[in-house]
């Protein structure tokens, strides 16, 4: 009988990573440039929209070379996803492109721990499962969202649009190195090529105060998670001597087999520490507790930036990261457990967030927060497959809700807040993207048979049926009926009801973008339309609202449609689906005791709150032997069973909740019957609106006493060090004053000086002398 | 090499020292608080002189009562450098003085460092 951590090593072990260092070998000969080209093609679109802003193109062709390499390397990604990941048996390769980083020292014969005089890290891509299906999302939704961005943006046609785009496809290219890197030196170089690019393309608006200082913010507090993730790869090599995969999993083993026998005490604690530096820099760049509050912030860069970086693509990086290290995760019996706990609180506490404000944007990227929550809930309740799933539906709809958001914001002149935006879909031309926010929202709020309610079930029955995660299990529950709540409150707000808008201020005309925006905007006036037909008489066409072109229709349109196809991914291949497949047979291969746990149905619940902390060593030990797995149970049923109308309910209720407090009699934009419920709940909506003081609070703990701290430096250097500086420079200038007059110039005043020293030295010689 | 290693004549006494050195003090305070009290520089070179003569009548008592010959052959040095010394001292005097049409030294205040 197979055994989870025997699964664990199986896939990554044995014959797959002997075949992956064969097909290495045989890689060095004959590199497989498609996979290559890959990563090349995005590096190739950035060097050309580089080239077009210095040959100051002012048409749209950046977008459109950015486009043809997205999509040429996504047909890349495709083909080789169906040359070798198709089957039912899958095997890592490696493909090796140049020596990067190569180097050795004399070996310490004294030195501690594994013998090592070499540090390689090679520019080489380890082609698994897990990271081609991160690559077909990555590459996949970025040539749609190139697309889209090509309409979104044309108001900044020239130097912007090449700027933008040089940065959007550098932003491929990093993530394209994370995401395929065989080592974590490469990964790494990933991480921080996605952190710039982030830092470059939240700052777009460089001319916008909130936009700069948004960017960063995101920047510095990513440098945060990063030391932590540079100080767990220097650990990975201390510990194991290398940074390579291959390597690096079968130099483990030994430790996994310990944990297999349930011996954690015989782990080393420096071997234990590593997965805690990993998880900060996951928890930095996914934005998690403690460091979530740069994602809302970034919402200050262009929507398409939005939507890929900050909602589909570089935010899963931390979820990748895990995955990919999974193995080194399961060393510790408490990493996953904190990881778990950080996940569902940050799902909770940014869905509270969400539910209380109004800018629409910054609730959907409150609910991304959430939502990367639920993903390292689903990795930490040990279903990685859960995770991923979430992850691959979570980025089409996630994408698609922005875009929508986008498309709003594109055509009603920057208006996101929510008390302005009625009846959206009812304005000709909008349906499109009305029925693409539908989709996208019942995807999101878990409505049932959509792609987010199959992948939000696997990690919500998992937490359930792992012993020890069933308070993680609730609160991940009460997070999903908030989602659905404030994720229809959004829906019946903006896109239904009674059409009625005001516009923002950022008219984008021929003659000016989006860069002088915000200073114009009295000076157009608000056009405030009460219905439809009242807007038409409100000003020339300048007030308009206009609808999204065919790039940004076409975008939403086919995002949808994949949204809804997702599901079908639930449905082939395998127990838990395709993605469920795909991660078994990679390094997050971990198999969902589900696939198992037939025996265990009916067993009694295991007392939840049991030493929360420790379910991981004696989960990974009872499966080592036999099974004997106390899985748990919800209201006394088989929680994978009793999910799906669970988490179907309270969908429903946070949707109608949502339906009966911003939909139902509302006959104006402004104003709901929620309002009148606020004052019943004190202090706690204003509260939430103020994102918990989150923000105050970092600004108490961290700005203030640096800021006390750097004034205390400042009066040190401006007082004792510049003032011993000037003493050095002062007292030769004081001891000259005082001599000075002795220099007159008159002859006989040095003549009786010098006799009178005469003196001096006579008297010396005959007292001496005598 | 001594004058008594070649039959010169005899030791000077010490008393007769004493007047030699005697007259050669007091040329040196002459030269001494002429050079402080007067102001024409042809006067305050003079005085120059006087107290590198004192220096010089020293120098041969010396030589001569010690019988060694060390000390007039410093004169004869300072009497030649004396002679050159002083062409130069009056060619510079000379320039001094058609500068400001004056041989007062405190004209030449302003030199000062």
């Amino acid at each position: 009988m197979l055994n989870l951590i025997q699964d664990t090593i199986v896939h990554t072990q044995p014959e797959s990573l002997g075949a992956a260092v064969e097909k290495a070998g045989h890689a060095h000969g004959q590199t497989d440039w498609s996979v290559a080209a890959i990563v090349a093609l995005p590096l190739l679109a950035c060097v050309l929209t580089g080239l077009c802003a210095a040959l100051r193109v002012k048409s749209k062709l950046p977008a459109w070379i950015t486009v043809a390499s997205l999509a040429g390397a996504f047909a890349l990604t495709l083909k080789t996803f169906a040359a070798h990941f198709m089957g039912a048996e899958s095997h890592p390769f490696v493909v090796h492109v140049f020596d990067w980083v190569t180097f050795s020292w004399a070996a310490d014969a004294h030195a501690q721990g594994p013998q090592t005089n070499e540090l390689a890290a090679n520019f080489a891509f380890y082609l698994d499962s897990l990271s081609a299906l991160w690559m077909l999302f990555v590459t996949g939704l970025a040539t749609l969202i190139a697309l889209y961005a090509s309409e979104y943006m044309s108001h900044d046609q020239g130097a912007g649009y090449c700027r933008f785009f040089a940065a959007f496809s550098l932003f491929v290219f990093s993530m394209a190195c994370l995401v395929m890197a065989d080592n974590l030196l490469l990964l790494y170089l990933g991480w921080e090529g996605v952190g710039l690019c982030s830092y470059l393309l939240i700052g777009y608006f460089y001319k916008k105060p909130s936009a700069v200082a948004a960017a960063k913010k995101a920047f510095i507090i990513n440098r945060i998670g990063d030391l932590f993730l540079a100080m767990g790869v220097m650990l990975i090599f201390v510990q194991f001597g290398t940074v390579e995969y291959s390597v690096l999993f079968e130099k483990a083993r030994p430790y996994i087999e310990l944990a297999r026998a349930g011996q954690f005490s015989q782990i080393p604690f420096l071997v234990k520490l590593i997965p805690c530096l990993l998880m900060g820099g996951a928890f930095g760049k996914s934005a998690q507790l403690p460091l979530y509050v740069w994602l809302p912030d970034a919402m200050e860069g262009p929507t398409p930036v939005s939507a890929l970086i900050h909602a589909a693509t570089m935010v899963t990086a931390g979820v990748f990261l895990i995955a990919r290290t999974y193995p080194l995760f399961l060393l510790s019996e408490i990493a996953l457990p904190v990881v778990a706990w950080v996940g569902a609180l940050t799902a909770l506490l940014s869905a509270t967030i969400g539910m209380a404000q109004f800018d629409i944007k910054r609730i959907m990227a409150y609910s991304t927060v959430s939502q990367l929550g639920y993903m390292f809930c689903g990795l930490a309740v040990l279903s990685p497959s859960g995770g991923v799933f979430h992850v691959v539906t979570h980025a089409f709809f996630k994408a698609l809700l922005f875009l929508c958001c986008g498309a709003v914001m594109h055509g009603f002149a920057g208006q996101l807040d929510l008390r302005k935006l009625s009846g959206v879909m009812k304005v000709p031309g909008w349906r499109i993207v009305g029925f693409g926010m539908l989709i996208g929202c019942l995807n999101l709020a878990g409505f049932p048979l959509t792609a987010g309610y199959f992948s939000k079930d696997m990690i919500l029955a998992e937490a359930f049926v792992t012993p020890g995660t069933a308070v993680i299990g609730w609160i991940l529950l009460i997070t999903a009926g908030l989602t659905a709540y404030y994720t229809f409150r959004v829906f019946f707000r903006v896109f239904v009801g009674p059409v009625a808008y005001e516009l923002g201020d950022e008219h984008h005309g021929a003659d000016h973008g989006h860069d002088d925006g915000h200073g114009h905007g009295d000076a157009h006036g608000h056009a405030q339309a009460k219905g439809h037909a009242d807007a038409h008489g409100h000003g020339g066409t300048h007030h308009e609202p206009h609808a999204p072109g065919w790039a940004i229709n076409t975008v939403l349109a086919t995002l949808a449609v994949l949204s809804l196809a997702a599901t079908g991914l639930y449905f082939v291949g395998g127990d838990h689906g395709a993605v469920a497949g795909l991660v078994d047979q990679s390094s997050a291969g971990f198999h969902s005791p589900l696939a198992h746990h037939g025996a265990a149905e009916g067993a009694p619940a295991h007392e939840a709150g049991h030493a929360v902390v420790s379910y991981v060593p004696e989960f990974v030990h009872a499966r080592a032997h036999g099974g004997e797995v106390h899985a748990g149970t919800i209201f006394g049923a088989d929680p994978h069973k009793a999910m799906y109308f669970i988490s179907a309910g309270v969908g429903a209720v946070g949707i109608f909740v949502a339906f009966w407090l911003h939909l139902a009699g509302r006959k104006s934009a402004a104003t709901s019957r929620a309002d009148a419920l606020l004052p019943a709940l004190g202090p706690i909506p204003g509260w939430a609106q103020g994102k918990w003081y989150v923000d105050e609070f970092y600004d108490f703990l961290v700005r203030k006493p640096l800021w006390v701290l750097s004034h205390i430096f400042y009066l040190i250097d401006s007082y004792l060090v510049d003032g011993l500086v000037d003493f050095i420079g002062a007292a030769p200038r004081a001891a000259g004053k005082v001599i000075r007059p002795s220099q007159s110039g008159e002859l006989h005043g040095y003549a009786l000086g010098m006799a009178g020293g005469l003196v001096i030295l006579i008297v010396i010689v005959a007292l001496v002398a005598t | 090499m001594t004058l008594a290693q070649t039959g010169a004549p005899a030791p000077m006494a010490p008393s007769t020292l004493g007047h030699y050195l005697l007259v050669s003090a007091l040329l040196l305070v002459i030269g001494l608080i002429g050079f402080v009290t007067r102001r024409n520089l042809i006067i305050m070179f003079l005085c120059t002189e006087l107290m590198f003569q004192a220096a010089g009548l020293a120098a041969v008592a010396f030589g001569r009562y010690h019988l060694n010959l060390t000390g007039q052959t410093l004169v004869i040095f300072i009497l030649t450098v004396a002679a050159a010394e002083a062409a130069m001292a009056l060619a510079l005097v000379v320039l001094l003085f058609r500068r400001k049409e004056s041989l007062n030294a405190e004209e030449w205040q302003d030199l000062k460092g």
